[in-house]
């Protein structure tokens, strides 16, 4: 039962790295209109890089699963930032402009989607394995 | 008779299939990870190798046989549509595999399932 056993650990490893992916997506909408007072402390939306675990040394010791996925690193959005003329806001500098973040809320709604979808199949599959080990523990009844 | 004689292949053929709800499992938790390239197995080539003869070293001075590293049967996929990522799981195609792996095992594990339940009549005398 080797086989059926990776199966969903290798689903396991999919399902936290999509439950990741959504999160920096959640995080990404909240700060969709922040604003900062330099160009520098603006808010940059995150993106997940995923890394297959091709190789024993990417797994760690609670998901020694091999052909798994994890999150390898988180990468900021290198769209340019947009400044904003508002003299009133407490956050503007010296010459009025406050910085805003360059979250575009269309494509996070898409990554978003994109997430819950992957997480649902990975889901489908843990579903089936468990169904088939249920038939594999039936076999010798009847 | 020999009672494991009974199984046949069946044995052998549900560790193939799980192996192969394996590799499919992975080609889904990637279809997301860049420049992964999905697999798959090839189950002729894998009954190929069971058919191979390997020379045996009877004598410990013998050399060890020079053969070709046993074939696994792990293919990469060919995509039909190559993506900007270098991905190359095309997540229906994954989806109809897995479902079809999945009754595939069903129906070794029901082949299995038969040959012990007329072991037990044969065994119960009825």
């Amino acid at each position: 039962m080797k086989s059926l056993d990776s199966v969903f650990g290798i689903a396991g490893t999919a399902l936290n790295a999509q439950m990741v992916r959504m999160n920096t997506t959640a995080s990404n909408l909240a700060n969709a209109t922040t604003v900062a007072n330099t160009e520098q402390d603006a808010f940059r939306a995150k993106r997940t890089v995923f890394k297959a675990l091709v190789k024993e040394e990417y797994t760690n010791a609670a998901a020694p699963y091999l052909g798994g996925v994890k999150v390898d690193h988180v990468v900021d959005d290198p769209t340019p930032i947009r400044s904003l003329y508002d003299p009133g806001n407490p956050l503007a500098d010296k010459d009025g402009n406050v910085y805003l973040s360059n979250v575009n809320e269309m494509q996070e709604m898409v990554e978003m989607m994109a997430a819950s979808r992957s997480y649902q199949n990975n889901v489908e599959v843990v579903n089936t394995a468990k169904q088939l080990m249920m038939r594999t523990l039936d076999i010798t009844k009847s | 008779m020999d009672l494991s004689s009974v199984f046949g292949v069946s044995e052998q053929a549900l560790q193939v299939r799980s192996q192969r709800l394996e590799v499919l499992s992975r080609n889904i938790a990637n279809a997301d990870t860049p420049n992964f390239k999905a697999q798959d197995l090839d189950f002729k080539a894998i009954l190929k190798e069971t058919e191979k003869q390997y020379l045996s070293a009877t004598h410990p001075e013998h050399f060890a046989a020079i053969a070709d590293a046993p074939d696994n049967g792990m293919r990469y996929r060919v995509p039909f549509n190559s993506s900007f990522d270098g991905n190359t799981v095309e997540i229906s195609v994954e989806q109809s595999n897995f479902g079809k792996a999945a009754a595939d095992y069903q129906a070794t594990a029901n082949f299995l399932s038969n040959n012990i339940s007329g072991i037990r009549k044969a065994l119960k005398g009825e």
